[in-house]
This record gives C-alpha cells, sequence and structure tokens, in this order.
C-alpha cells in the first residue's frame, strides 16, 4: 500500500489486537486505532476511508461504541467506486439500525444505485434495503424495488423479491402493488428467483387478505405442478442436498401451500395427492428429508380435513418422537402441540413417550414436552399424569424444578376432582419444591384448606407431618404454621380423623417446637417468622399448658433487628400478660376465607377494595410480609365511612388476623383523630370497647393501653417505658410505623388532642400603637400549609377606621388572604380585629416563612401608615 | 424470518453480528451476553434448539465457532440447520477449508458471503455455485479497480522519482532539453490518466 499513508493496515490492526493478553491491553490498542480512524475522519481523508471503516466495523464487532464512524459509511456509500460502495454498505447495514436518524440520509444514495448501470451495485443498494430499510425509506423506495423485480438479471430479481417482502413488512399498504409482479416470479425456472418469489408471495399472503384469495384462485395449481416437478425431478448437483432436490425450495412451496390451504376445501384438494406424495416420498434418514417431512406434516395439519392425510401426519411424529436424534424428537413435541388442536385422540396415543420426554437430560425437549403434557391434561387422566410428574419432581435439576413445580400446581388447581387430593398433591408439591412455589399458590392452599372444614385435621396433621421431614421447604412451613397455628387442637386431639390417616400423637408442647423450630430456624425469612408469631399467639389461649413457654418464645424476639418481628413480639407480649381476659377472643379461629373473591382476584383485578373478611384472605399472607405499615388505603377501606382510622401496623394486621369488621361506629366524628381511631379500631373490634377513647394518652401508649381501658393508660405508659428501655430499639418500634400512617394526617396528634394551638402564638409586630399577633396552625394532611390567624390589637386610645392589612410575601410562598372581620378596631385593646390567611410553602422544609406587612387605617379620618417585616416564624413552617 | 445471525466463538468472542430485526446497538449487546451464556454452556448431545424470548435459537457448532440464527416460533428449526449448514459450505468453498482465523483476518468476506445467501432474513439463494460466482465475480471488480489505482500512483510515483533523481543529477528542467521534455511528457501521461479515473 502506500508507504506515505498513516496507520496500520486492517490486518495488522487485527493481529495486534489478537496479541493482546488483557483486556486492558485491548482497550488501549482500540483507543488508539480508534483515535486515529477520529483522526483521519476530521481531516476527510479519502484514500484510507474503506480501510478505517473495515477496522471500525471490527472494533464494533469487539462492543466498542463506533458511532462516529457512521457518517463514513454515508459517504462511501456516496462515492463512485464498486469497492467503497461495498465497504460503505457493509459498514451500514452493520454500525447503524433502522431507527437512527442517520439512516434517511442515505436514500437518496440507494435511489440512485438502485439506478445504477453496474448490477452488482444495484445489488448491494438492494440487500442493505432490504436488511435496514424503515417505513419511510420503504415509501420512497417501493417504486424502483417493484421494477427491479423485472429486472433482466435473475441474480437482482431475487435480490428485489426479498427487498420486497421487508418493505410490505414496514408498510403493508403497499403489498398491492406487488401481487402482480410475485405472481410472475412463480413462473420462474431459476431456483434463486423462485425460491424468493414464493417467499414473497408467502409474506404478502400474510399480510393482505387480498393478495392471498388472488394467490389461491390463480397459483395453487401452478404450486402444486411446481412442487409436483421438483419431488420427481431428476438428480440436480447444483441443488442436491442429501439426495433431495432443493430442499429449501421444497419446504417453501409447503409453507405457501399451507397458507392457501388453510380454510379452503378447494385448495387443499388440489395439493392433497402432492402432499401425500411428499409425505411417503421423502426419504427421512437425512436432516434434510426430515426437514421436508416436518414441513410437510405442518401442512397436512393445517389445511382443511382429509384423514388419511393426517393418519400419515401423526405417523410421521410417531417416528420422529421414537427418532434417537434431539432435534427430531423436538419438533415432533413442537408440531404434536399444534396438532393437539386439531386431533387431540391422536396425540394422547403418544402420552406414554411424552413424558418420557419431560425426563429427557435435554432441557429444551424437557420443556417442550412439559408443555405439551400440560396440554394433553384433562379431567380424566389428571390423576395419574399428575402422579408421574410429582415422582419426576424429585429427579429433576433445580433450574427445571421452577417450571414444573409452576406446571404441576396450574394443573392440580385446575383439574383437582376433590379437594382432599388437591390439599395431598399441592402438599407432596410443597415438601418436594416448597421453594420454587408462587406466593399466590400457597395462598390459595390456604384458602382451600380453609374453606373445607372437614378436613381440617386430616391437613393440619399432614402438613405436620411433612413439616417433619422437609422444614427447608419454605413455604411447606408457612402452610403448616398457619395450620398449626388456627387447627393445633385438631392436631393434638385427632380430631376428624379420616380413615386413611395414621394415627398420630402430637402433644401440645410438639406443636409448639414445631412453631419453635420455625421461628428460629436462620434460614427462615420474615413472612414465615411472623407468621410462625402469630402461630404462637393463637395457640396461647389454646394450648393453656404451654402459655408460658409460648410467651418465652415470643419475648425471644423482642430483640430482634427485624421491625415487624419485634413490633410484633411486644405487642403480642403486652396481650399475653395483660389482657388474659380478651385473649381468646382476640385469637379465636379465622372465618372460612372466601374462595370466590379469593380466585377473583388472582384472576387479576386490583387488591384495591378490600373489605372485611376477603380482605383477610389476602391480607393475612401478604399484610404480614410488609414490614411497617399496611397501607393506608387499605385500612380505610377496611375501616368505617366516617372515620379514617389508621393504626399501627399491628392493629392493622389483628384487624386481618381477626377478619372482623370494623364498621360499627369506631370512632365518634368529633373525636376522631386518627391515632385514637386505632385504638378505637382495636377496642371496638374486640367488642370490649365500653368505655369512651382514650383521650389523653401520647400516641405511643395508645397502642398498648388501647385494650385497657383508659384510667389504666398512665401506668401502662411506664409499663411501656420500662419495656422499651430494654433495647434502645425498641422505642422506635411502636411509635415508628405511626407516625407513618399518620403521614397523611397532617400536624402531630398530641397537638390536636390537647385542642389548642400547635404553636405558640407569636408576636409579629408590635408598635407603640397596634399589635399584631398570629396563630399558626397546620393543615392536617398537608405540611406545606399553613394557616394564620392574625389578631390585631389597638394599644392607642384612638379607635381605627378603615383598617387594611396588606401583607406580602416572596415567591416561594403563596399567599391568600381571607376578609377581616372587621374594619374599625377598637380602642385601648377593647376589642380586636382577627383575618386569616393560607400560606403555602413550595419549599417546606428548606425556607422558613417570611412576610412583609402593611398596615392601613384612619384616625379621626387622617391616614396611618404602618408597614413592617415578620420573620419570627418558628422554623419548620 | 431469521431475525439476526451470530458467529460466536467457544471462548465467546463475536466474529459475526447479523440484524434482520430492529435491535439497538444497547439490545444488541444483551442479546449476544444472553445467548452465548446460554448456548456456549450447552452440552454436546443436545439438540441444537434454544427457547428464548418467545423466539428460537437455532445454532451449530463448527469447530470452535458457534453458528446461532433466531428465528420465528413457527419456523422450521431443522431448514435453519441446513441454511447454517449450507453458509458454512459456502465459506469452505470460498477460503478452502475454512478456520476461525480466516473468519477474523477475512470479517468482511463473511459478510459478503452472508449478503449473497440472506436478505431480509429469508434465503435468497439455493446453489452453492451461484453464491461463489457472484462473490467472486465482486472480488474481481474490487480487484480491477485496485490494481487501476495502483498503476495510476506508480506511473505518479516513478515520474515523480525520475524528474527528482534528473534534478538530482544537475539536471534542472532547464538543463537538458531533451530530458526536460521526456520528464514533461510524462508527467502529462500522468495526468490525463488521473483525469480519467
Amino acid at each position: 500500500m502506500n508507504p506515505f499513508s498513516s496507520g496500520t493496515r486492517l490486518r495488522d490492526m487485527i493481529r495486534a489486537i489478537r496479541s493482546c493478553k488483557t483486556a486492558a491491553e485491548e482497550r488501549a490498542v482500540v483507543r488508539k486505532e480508534c483515535a486515529a480512524i477520529r483522526a483521519a475522519i476530521s481531516e476527510n481523508d479519502q484514500d484510507y476511508r474503506h480501510r478505517n471503516l473495515a477496522k471500525l466495523m471490527f472494533i464494533h464487532m469487539l462492543g466498542y461504541p463506533t458511532h462516529f464512524g457512521q457518517m463514513e459509511c454515508l459517504k462511501l456509500i456516496a462515492s463512485s467506486g464498486f469497492p467503497e460502495k461495498r465497504i460503505g454498505y457493509l459498514g451500514l447495514m452493520l454500525l447503524l439500525d433502522e431507527r437512527q436518524e442517520v439512516l434517511m440520509l442515505v436514500t437518496n444514495s440507494l435511489k440512485q444505485d438502485l439506478n445504477h448501470s453496474n448490477q452488482y451495485i444495484i445489488g448491494l443498494a438492494l440487500c442493505a434495503l432490504g436488511n435496514i430499510c424503515s417505513a419511510e425509506m420503504a415509501r420512497d423506495l417501493a417504486p424502483e424495488v417493484e421494477r427491479l423485480l423485472q429486472f433482466r438479471d435473475p441474480n437482482i430479481r431475487k435480490k428485489a423479491a426479498l427487498c420486497s417482502i421487508r418493505i410490505i413488512k414496514k408498510v403493508p399498504d403497499l403489498a398491492e402493488n406487488f401481487i402482480n409482479p410475485a405472481a410472475s416470479l412463480l413462473r420462474e425456472k431459476h431456483h434463486g428467483v423462485l425460491i424468493t418469489g414464493i417467499q414473497l408471495c408467502t409474506d404478502l399472503c400474510k399480510v393482505s387478505s387480498e393478495a392471498l384469495e388472488y394467490f389461491r384462485e390463480k397459483c395453487t395449481e401452478g404450486l402444486v405442478k411446481t412442487l409436483k416437478d421438483m419431488a420427481n425431478s431428476p438428480y440436480a448437483p447444483e441443488y442436491d442436498i442429501a439426495g433431495i432436490t432443493d430442499p429449501f425450495l421444497h419446504i417453501r412451496l409447503l409453507k405457501l401451500l399451507r397458507i392457501l390451504g388453510q380454510g379452503d376445501a378447494d385448495a387443499s384438494d388440489c395439493m392433497n395427492d402432492i402432499l401425500a406424495q411428499v409425505a411417503t416420498k421423502i426419504e427421512s434418514n437425512k436432516n434434510a428429508g426430515n426437514a421436508i417431512l416436518y414441513e410437510c406434516v405442518g401442512t397436512i395439519m393445517s389445511i382443511e380435513d382429509n384423514g388419511g392425510l393426517r393418519v400419515l401426519a401423526i405417523n410421521i411424529l410417531g417416528r420422529f418422537l421414537s427418532n434417537r436424534d434431539n432435534n427430531i424428537r423436538y419438533v415432533a413435541l413442537n408440531m404434536l402441540m399444534k396438532a393437539i388442536t386439531v386431533d387431540a385422540q391422536a396425540v394422547q396415543r403418544h402420552r406414554a413417550t411424552i413424558l418420557e420426554c419431560v425426563k429427557d437430560s435435554d432441557a429444551s425437549i424437557r420443556k417442550k414436552a412439559l408443555d405439551l403434557v400440560y396440554l394433553l391434561v384433562n379431567e380424566s387422566n389428571v390423576k395419574p399424569l399428575t402422579k408421574e410428574l410429582i415422582e419426576y419432581l424429585e429427579a429433576s435439576d433445580q433450574e427445571f424444578k421452577g417450571v414444573l413445580t409452576a406446571k404441576i400446581c396450574s394443573l392440580v388447581e385446575k383439574f383437582s376432582p376433590e379437594k382432599i387430593w388437591y390439599i395431598d398433591q399441592m402438599l407432596k408439591v410443597l415438601s418436594e419444591a416448597g421453594n420454587f412455589v408462587k406466593d399466590e399458590v400457597w395462598h390459595a392452599l390456604i384458602v382451600v384448606i380453609s374453606n373445607a372444614s372437614d378436613l381440617h385435621g386430616y391437613s393440619v396433621r399432614a402438613l405436620y407431618r411433612a413439616f417433619q421431614t422437609s422444614a427447608e421447604q419454605e413455604t411447606l412451613v408457612r402452610v403448616a404454621v398457619w395450620c398449626i397455628g388456627e387447627y393445633g387442637d385438631m392436631l393434638v386431639n385427632n380430631v376428624g380423623m379420616l380413615d386413611i390417616e395414621e394415627p398420630i400423637t402430637v402433644t401440645e408442647s410438639d406443636a409448639v417446637d414445631a412453631l419453635e423450630v420455625s421461628i428460629k430456624r436462620h434460614n427462615s425469612d420474615l413472612t414465615t417468622k411472623a407468621m410462625a408469631l402469630i402461630a404462637l399467639l393463637k395457640l396461647s389461649s389454646r394450648f393453656p399448658s404451654c402459655s408460658e413457654r409460648i410467651k418465652d418464645i415470643i419475648l425471644q424476639n423482642k430483640r430482634s433487628f427485624v421491625l415487624e418481628l419485634q413490633q410484633r413480639s411486644i405487642e403480642f407480649n403486652c396481650i399475653l400478660q395483660k389482657h388474659q381476659n380478651i385473649r381468646s377472643a382476640l385469637v379465636e379461629r379465622m372465618p372460612v376465607l372466601d374462595e370466590a373473591t379469593f380466585s377473583g382476584r388472582r384472576a387479576g383485578s386490583l387488591p384495591t377494595s378490600v373489605s372485611t373478611s376477603t380482605g383477610t384472605a389476602r391480607n393475612l399472607p401478604n399484610g404480614i410480609a410488609k414490614p411497617a405499615a399496611a397501607p393506608v388505603a387499605d385500612l380505610l377501606d377496611l375501616s368505617s365511612d366516617d372515620a379514617p382510622a389508621p393504626s399501627s401496623s399491628g392493629g392493622d394486621f389483628l384487624q386481618d388476623l381477626l377478619g372482623v369488621d370494623l364498621s360499627p361506629a369506631s370512632a365518634p366524628p368529633g373525636t376522631s383523630q386518627p391515632p385514637k381511631a386505632g385504638t378505637d379500631v382495636l377496642l371496638d373490634l374486640l367488642s370490649i370497647g365500653t368505655s369512651p377513647p382514650a383521650q389523653s394518652s401520647s400516641p405511643a401508649s395508645n397502642i398498648l393501653s388501647s385494650i385497657q381501658d383508659d384510667k389504666a393508660s398512665l401506668a401502662n405508659l411506664n409499663g411501656l417505658a420500662s419495656l422499651t428501655s430494654l433495647s434502645p430499639n425498641a422505642t422506635s418500634a411502636s411509635p415508628a410505623p405511626m407516625m407513618d400512617l399518620l403521614d397523611g394526617f397532617g400536624p402531630s396528634p398530641q397537638k390536636k388532642e390537647e385542642n389548642g394551638p400547635a404553636y405558640p402564638s407569636l408576636v409579629a409586630y408590635e408598635s407603640s400603637t397596634l399589635r399584631m399577633t398570629f396563630n399558626i396552625s397546620k393543615q392536617p394532611g398537608n405540611p406545606q400549609t399553613t394557616l394564620i390567624q392574625a389578631i390585631f390589637t389597638n394599644l392607642s386610645p384612638n379607635v381605627y377606621n378603615d383598617f387594611l392589612f396588606q401583607a406580602a410575601v416572596p415567591k416561594f410562598l403563596q399567599l391568600h388572604l381571607d376578609p377581616a372581620s372587621s374594619n374599625t378596631l377598637p380602642a385601648s385593646g377593647n376589642g380586636s380585629i382577627t383575618q386569616s390567611m393560607k400560606v403555602t410553602n413550595s419549599q417546606h422544609g428548606k425556607k422558613s416563612l417570611v412576610m412583609r406587612i402593611r398596615i392601613a387605617y384612619k384616625i379621626n379620618n387622617k391616614d396611618v401608615l404602618e408597614e413592617g417585616q415578620v420573620s419570627n416564624f418558628p422554623r419548620d413552617l | 424470518m431469521i431475525h439476526f445471525v451470530l458467529l460466536i466463538s467457544r471462548q465467546g468472542k463475536v466474529r459475526l453480528t447479523k440484524w434482520y430485526s430492529a435491535y439497538s446497538q444497547k439490545e444488541r449487546t444483551k442479546v449476544i451476553r444472553e445467548l452465548s451464556g446460554l448456548i456456549l454452556t450447552r452440552g454436546p448431545k443436545l439438540c441444537n434448539f434454544v427457547e428464548w424470548r418467545g423466539l428460537r435459537v437455532v445454532y451449530k457448532r463448527y469447530a470452535s465457532l458457534y453458528f446461532c440464527m433466531c428465528i420465528d416460533e413457527d419456523d422450521n428449526e431443522l431448514e435453519i440447520l441446513e441454511i447454517i449448514h449450507h453458509y458454512v459450505e459456502v465459506l469452505d468453498r470460498y477460503f478452502g477449508s475454512v478456520c476461525e482465523l480466516d473468519l477474523i483476518y477475512n470479517f468482511h468476506k463473511a459478510y459478503f458471503i452472508l449478503d449473497e445467501l440472506l436478505i431480509a432474513g429469508e434465503l435468497q439463494e439455493p446453489s452453492k455455485r451461484t453464491v461463489a460466482r457472484l462473490v467472486a465475480a465482486q472480488d474481481s471488480l474490487v480487484e480491477t479497480a485496485k490494481e487501476q489505482t495502483s498503476s495510476i500512483t506508480n506511473i505518479i510515483a516513478q515520474a515523480a522519482n525520475f524528474t527528482i533523481k534528473m534534478l538530482h543529477k544537475g539536471y534542472g528542467p532547464w538543463g537538458s532539453n531533451a530530458l526536460h521534455l521526456e520528464s514533461l511528457l510524462l508527467v502529462d501521461v500522468c495526468t490525463r490518466l488521473v483525469d480519467q479515473h
């Protein structure tokens, strides 16, 4: 090459990059090359443009950014020589994609090249257009491409045909222009043109029904004849693959025939013979032959019914299924999946073989077979098939277990003939692959168990047994924990024993053991531990003998680092210690969960309107998982109509737990301060709330004191203090979630309860003659807004007439002034004018309020003007 | 329809990428990473199809290279295997028992061949001979163009050398009339040649 040139040759650059031992070295080489290329680009170096672009393409393949070379492609394309254009188009296809704006700039060059005298240049342009054209380019250049479909050289015709495919896919409206030229391509002898022509017709049929009708009417016979000629053609070395002449053409013909025959009996009839011939004559010992057979089976399955052909096709698939080649088995499964809609009976015949494929060592085949089995299951064969699948669950490898489990669960749910079978199967799945089970599946299981009142005892015993053997399966543990909590007494007393059951002796302490294990296992997650705590609380009243132990276990979590557990522990402990009288009512068994609502919600409706007992179904499993506060909306839904009743998350969960309707007047409207509402709800909930809602307790003590009557609140407060002092963390336990909830409810509740001003009133302005005081309060739910009541007092012995107060604020504030109570201010402080205003601080938390004031009045018809600035507002307004 | 073609070495290096569907550059890197993780880890006896994002990837390993093509669910996987093989055979014929190094150093050739085989994700030519012939014809076009430019540059270089030599030897352009004429003539020829091209 030119000795004066700078930079390296392409080959040398590749060699340099390949000899790099580390990624850093490679980056350095690439950086250097890119710098050189950039320099060449900015110098507009023409001689080495194509070489630079080639280098860029290599660099691009290595994954480095090369956007700076995009314009170079366009320049190369615009140059006159073939070598430059060739590299330019290659770069265009490699470095750009159809969504880039730069592409539009190439439209003109493409148009010129499509009209070039050199057919190879036309070929390059067609190729680029076919690979990356956008809808706009398709519109602009479609006439050129259409014209080239009749070009003298077949190699251009075939390129133009494929290019047309891209065009009609981008702009389906253009399809009708291509119907006639495409039809004429079907009469070609050149295989390349024929193949591409058939492909074009196929794609035209897909985008335009008009095209489909046209080809069906005009071309079906011709295509059948072409296929016949192909099938009977003598050996043609140029197109021969494994003894078959041009399998590609075979396949495309069969594909187009499928589309033409689908839904049209006459066309289907017309192709019956040739399909039968292909299906029987093609050798199936090589991949090429199998590819044709596979396509042929697909066509037979899709066209209008012909019993004989169908049998032939299913037999071919049967042969495929027993083939040793994995590829063949894979496509057989794939085709059987399509065939199942046509002839389910025939597919069922292969059930055993398909089931074998589920256990194949090849993941692709396993997955395909599983999909197929899933489709094959019906009411009559669900039991044996599920049995097989569950047995296989043990042997399958980890990554497959997830898919398999999901499928089994869905099958069991869909087809279960009776509840006990469902529970049994789910138990098996949970103990085998519980960690792969999705949340809604085990939620559903709990709902089903809850509804099967005659199986409560059976379920809890079976779960207890399963728990002993597979405690590492998280979801199994959860369901077991829930059931032990609810039906622990049935477990111990063997209530509702079924004939098929083996008797089991579980003592009360055994049951508590199980729960303790699940709390203490270090890999139990929060949900499980939280559920176990509830279960313990429930058992505390069912197993009086263990109540001390239960208390101990609950107390152990008092120091948990997880807020949720700590809070539960403290709250439950309080219930256990101080509220013996209500405990049994509190931990009654859950009401039956509503199956219909649950499944309805699972089906996709948003869980917005949570109402009472159905809310429990959802909220029990879900609400627990949420640390701290459950969504306020939920809570509001749960509570009564007039009083918003946020409470601590403990309270929320208790409501859920108990599933009690909260609608009976939870709090009288006048006293419905947010924090109180929570406790009121709790009181109502327990139906012992005979006393009026506690009035004067601090929010922190509310939670704990609530259950007792209000007289004890002070003592309780102390009790809390002593409790919380045990761990520094604990102090935050109860108030924190509460504050969360209160976020939406404005000022600190304490202030409201005292019914006094939230902020001390301040003297905003004082002169010898006039004093202005501000009473400041906050609007609930809107921390940015401050309500100010200005009170003006006259310090002089004269009456002020035409009193007018004006105020101005900086831009980050918004001020709204209400009319004053009067415009006459009596003398010597014998009365006052009040005027309220509302200030909204858009920079709340960053800047504090500030205000300029101006007060005008008349003394004996003489104008007086006072001005001043108020900057002594409290900081956090 | 073939959505894209990938050639990945056993070490996960990309040797060729061809995108027939719209994937942004970012998506392309992601796709390549995902697929090489999926395909390179598969054992040798398994089937050649991988399901991926609702599409299907057909791959086949030749020596150290994996040829991958991504197709729609309802395309014929077995046929794609044939197309891959078809491509490999054309490459083999072109390079003469092709190896990975050929495809590294002559990656653009591999692209040119692929462009004669596939357009818009569809097969263009079932005859290996035709593909080979078309690629060869275009290669020779490039060669001729190259020769032309290099012959012109040669002539210019020679003329320049000659003139410089003469000058060095003390023949100024005005020294010897004969020589002077000769060099002028040469320069004239050169400029005409350059003008022509």
